[in-house]
């Protein structure tokens, strides 16, 4: 366990005793741009619909104002360290979020979700600000590896004995609110899927046979883990949410992967994959359309049916073209039913062009990169996994949801991180943040002590 | 584990770049063809966001905008719309355009990139210009007077400016209101359905569209053809056809509605419309005189627009002897739309030269700058000037003391033909009524109107009279109310002379050019014809018809 430590030091590990900066400055003034940003595309959308500003937007604009003051105040206070973009790009996604959904309620008026959705970003702000306050050291989640498993399990088996909504039975509703408890199991599975794999990583990397050129750990060892996550994948199919399913899979790839370094992994994935998909998109009818759809989404106009979703979906990506119609002046609400939430992406590509919608790409892009950045620049094992795992949530999720309605890939309901409405998306991305501005603090402090966290870290997990 | 992380983070890369040129390939490559799929709203959103431009008659707009709520915001509506159907046709949301409404539907949606304020403005903001204004030549009162005359009988009216080609009345009756199909919906639907469905063809542009066999009518044009061709030089002096006709080759006999046709002259054969005389005379022409002088005409061709297309009138190609006979009467395949023998009564009236027809005089921005104006161009010299000329005289005469009495004006020289087409599996079909004229006010320089009207449900029985008798009192009331118009334009008080001019009008055609007033001397711009055979056939035109 030393020997490949110490190879694999990060390269930019701050030595001790030098002073970093701090960069809550910084910080500060992209969130302050990220309020501005969102403030004018509010103001924009009023000027474009009515031909006037919304007469609330200063006081969204204060609102916004004081999410981001209060969690920069959080950030400052216990997290100096954390990587000073990951907060801003959030707040900026979610402000863009807040505006696409208020643009497109204008065309809805029987369906106002930016309210709903207002709530649930405070919400979740709130709850980056408690996870940054409560949690001072992110490796004791370490120790609630079992405890997580059991609760993601619990959370995803609920939904089944709720009514399915849209063919997927993901929601569970409790009087008006809908909730979807999956979203929070990604969390849990990566806190899980981390710390399992750093407490067996030797057992996972060197023993077991080799077949090939590939090496294939014991089934003591491989056990456990194939076995949730097999369980987990079939709660999804049952629950027919494939996006999520075909998520938590990549996610079990990646983690896997980065842990062991074995490409007989990703053989075996993407063998389980090919399988996974053949069968599911053979046998379930759900998902056997939309791999119908995906392969020919015109089909439905040529038999006289008009376009379907995704159909609409690509007529309002042509729409934009280069530039975009402009916000406010795009007709995506064609798209009908969830264009605020798994299409949400079309409208800012209809009003905002092709160069609007790379922004948001990069913005993704640069959030995903950070906190990559941070699992390098981490010492211990699950800091770094638990950080490649959630970096990798938001990823895998952006181009499963992107590609979808795009396209590129057969389309599977899933949320635009922070963009998309729905709420229970929304608070568990905010968990995301919270979580990655901790392993980042973790991975930038100057402490002495962090050259031995990996030893004191190990659970017991494999007993 | 560094190296893992960042083999991971690489394959991000590679997912965000399959994103990006994803991206591009829908955003940009595979665009104007996802912008241009018929499924796709957007088009139709854009094209109905805001109100359409006008078309004007006499300067007032005969269609409106009005803002519907809906998707498609703005639907299109019609003042006094089944008169001026056949020229505006209809904009509807649903089924489209038809005639100005589809001839100019880029100046009059906005899309017109001569609209713009700068080259390539549009293109470049996004934006679309407010709709032009599309100003017709129709003039409202000849318009109303012919819907008026054909008082929902079936059939149409077409009345041109012979001189310039401008077209002042197009009427199709019956008629429909174009503003029932304007907007979405199932009302829209049910209209479409019941207009589709009638049996009286509402939605049929007959002016334009539907084509007769043009009975005696056409017998300007044969008679024309033997004038330019030489078989007959001298109009009044006797043709060598028989009566009873045998059509040639065949035991066919050809009757006559008309007495004293045998060995008639081709000015009493018009006079009295003796269908021996003119389908002998075709047949003495020869086929190949007889198509040159047809499609010099207008016949045959395919090309022609109003802007609104027009339906191809027909004269065959090859045909036998008797066949050629048949056609040269305006039977067997012959036929013509009503605009088409306005061209014939035109091409007469303007000594022989055919002026293009044109429905849209000019375009505007929705500020009024004009965009484009359509200019005069001749279309095609149907004859010689002298033929013209002899026709006039012969048609005048025709209505004087002929078939055309019902359309003779007071104080007004008027030429015209009447016609009766037999149609229908062996003539049974209640005859077609046409009539064909011009009119000149005796005071002016030139015709002032050409008119072509024809009734499907003729009430009268099978004569020739029945042209005369539905159709002629029609082309009479839209001719006098041109004759009116063009007084008005030239600052005389009224078209219609005092007793006097009446009694001049039939003196004049036939004659010594001394009793036309000074300042009825054809224009500059009409080519003069020769005096002689203006003077000569006229002087013995007098004698040997003697009626």
């Amino acid at each position: 366990m030393t020997a490949p430590r110490t190879t694999d030091a990060p390269p930019d590990a701050p030595p001790t005793g030098v002073r970093v900066p701090k960069r809550r400055g910084v910080e500060l003034v992209l969130l302050l741009g990220a309020v501005l940003i969102s403030v004018c595309g509010y103001a924009e959308v009023g000027l474009a619909h009515d031909g006037a500003v919304p007469p609330d937007a200063a006081r969204y604009g204060a609102g916004l104002g004081l999410l981001a003051l209060l969690a920069h105040l959080a950030v400052r206070f216990r997290a100096p360290y954390a990587d000073p973009l990951l907060l801003p790009i959030a707040l900026l996604l979610n402000g863009l979020g807040l505006v696409l959904i208020y643009r497109l309620d204008l065309e809805t008026p029987r369906d106002q979700a930016a309210t709903p959705q207002l709530i649930w970003s405070t919400l979740g702000v709130a709850l980056f600000i408690v996870v940054v306050l409560l949690l001072r050291d992110h490796r004791a989640l370490q120790g609630y590896a079992y405890v997580s498993v059991a609760a993601a399990l619990a959370l995803m088996i609920l939904p089944i004995f709720f009514p399915a909504v849209n063919g997927a039975r993901i929601w569970i509703r409790i009087g008006g609110l809908s909730f979807q408890p999956g979203e929070f199991a990604k969390i849990l599975l990566a806190v899980f899927f981390a710390a399992y794999l750093s407490a067996n990583l030797s057992a996972l990397a060197y023993a077991g046979r080799r077949i090939w050129r590939f090496q294939f750990p014991t089934w003591r060892v491989l056990g456990p883990i194939v076995a949730i996550w097999l369980l987990s994948v079939l709660v999804l199919v049952l629950e027919r949410d494939l996006g999520t399913s075909l998520l938590f899979f990549g996610l079990f790839v990646i983690m896997l992967y980065v842990a062991t370094g074995r490409t007989g992994w990703i053989a075996i994935g993407l063998l389980l994959a090919a399988a996974g998909a053949f069968l599911i998109g053979s046998v379930e009818p759900h998902v056997h359309s939309r791999v119908q759809d995906w392969l020919d989404p015109y089909a439905s106009i040529r038999a006289g049916d008009g376009p379907g979703q995704l159909a609409q979906s690509l007529f309002a990506f042509a729409a934009g073209g280069m530039l975009g119609t402009g916000l406010g002046l795009g007709h995506s609400v064609l798209i009908g039913f969830a264009a605020k939430s798994d299409f949400i992406l079309a409208t800012a590509g209809e009003e905002l062009g092709l160069l609007g919608l790379a922004a948001l790409f990069l913005l993704y892009a640069l959030f995903v990169a950070r906190g990559y950045r941070a699992g390098l620049a981490l010492r211990d094992p699950f800091g770094r996994l638990l950080a490649v795992g959630l970096a990798s949530i938001v990823a895998l999720q952006v181009f499963v949801i992107a590609g979808g309605v795009m396209g590129l890939i057969p389309l599977t309901g899933m949320a635009m991180p922070f963009l998309a409405q729905g709420g229970s998306s929304v608070v568990t991305n905010w968990v995301i943040v919270a979580l990655l501005v901790r392993v980042s603090d973790s991975a930038r402090a100057p402490r002495p002590e962090s050259a031995d966290t990996g030893e004191l870290a190990r659970v017991e997990a494999g007993r | 584990m560094i190296r893992y992380i960042r083999r991971a983070a690489a394959l991000c890369l590679v997912l965000l770049v399959a994103l990006l040129v994803n991206a591009g390939r829908v955003m940009l490559v595979e665009a104007d063809e996802l912008d241009a799929n018929p499924a796709n709203r957007r088009g139709a959103i854009a094209r109905w966001a805001e109100p359409r431009g006008a078309i004007l008659v006499d300067g007032r707009p005969v269609t409106g905008s009005r803002d519907s709520g809906q998707q498609l915001r703005w639907e299109r509506t019609y003042r006094r719309g089944p008169l001026y159907a056949p020229v505006t046709g209809h904009a509807s949301q649903t089924y489209g355009t038809t005639m100005v409404e589809d001839a100019e539907d880029s100046l009059l949606s906005g899309t017109d990139p001569m609209l713009a304020p700068l080259p390539l403005w549009n293109d470049l903001t996004r934006g679309r210009s407010p709709g032009g204004a599309v100003v017709t030549t129709i003039r409202a009162s000849m318009q109303e007077a012919a819907y008026r005359g054909l008082d929902g009988k079936r059939g149409a009216v077409v009345a041109l400016e012979p001189s310039s080609g401008r077209i002042l009345a197009l009427v199709s009756s019956p008629s429909y209101e174009p503003g029932v199909l304007s907007g979405t919906g199932a009302d829209v639907k049910d209209a479409w359905a019941r207009l589709t469905t009638s049996p009286n063809q509402p939605m049929l542009n007959r002016a334009l569209r539907q084509t007769y066999p043009p009975g005696s009518t056409f017998k300007i044009v044969t008679a024309a053809a033997a004038l330019d061709s030489g078989v007959v030089r001298d109009v009044d002096a006797p043709t060598d056809t028989p009566d009873p006709f045998v059509l040639p080759g065949t035991r066919q006999v050809l009757p006559n509605e008309a007495r004293g046709c045998e060995d008639a002259s081709l000015a009493y054969a018009l006079q009295w419309s003796c269908n021996t005389v003119m389908a002998g005379l075709g047949v003495d022409v020869g086929l190949e005189d007889m198509v040159g002088t047809a499609e010099r005409f207008g016949f045959d061709d395919t090309t022609l627009r109003v802007p609104s297309w027009v339906a191809k009138s027909n004269f065959d190609r090859v045909m036998s002897p008797d066949q050629l006979a048949l056609s040269s009467i305006g039977q067997f395949d012959t036929t013509a739309t009503p605009l088409q023998m306005a061209m014939v009564a035109a091409a007469v009236a303007n000594t022989g030269e055919i002026a293009q027809p044109y429905l849209v005089d000019r375009t505007t921005t929705s500020g009024g700058t004009t965009v484009d104006r359509t200019p005069r161009r001749s279309y095609r010299q149907a004859m010689s000037p002298s033929t013209a000329l002899q026709l006039q005289r012969l048609m005048v005469k025709a209505v004087e003391e002929g078939t055309g009495t019902n359309g003779a004006i007071p104080g007004a020289r008027v030429g015209g033909k009447t016609g009766t087409a037999q149609h229908g599996f062996g003539n049974t079909g209640t005859p077609y009524a046409w009539f064909i004229a011009w009119a000149q006010a005796e005071d002016s320089g030139r015709p002032a109107v050409a008119v072509a009207v024809v009734v499907e449900d003729a009430e009268a029985a099978r004569t020739d009279i029945s042209g005369g008798g539905s159709a002629a009192p029609i082309a009479r009331d839209v001719m006098r109310e041109a004759l009116r118009l063009e007084a008005e334009s030239r600052g005389t008080p009224g078209a219609r002379g005092t007793r006097a001019g009446e009694k001049a009008a039939p003196a004049r055609p036939r004659g010594a050019p001394g009793a036309r007033p000074p300042e009825a001397t054809p224009p500059a711009t009409v080519p003069t014809p020769p005096t002689r055979p203006r003077g000569v056939p006229g002087g013995r035109g007098r004698a040997d018809s003697g009626d």
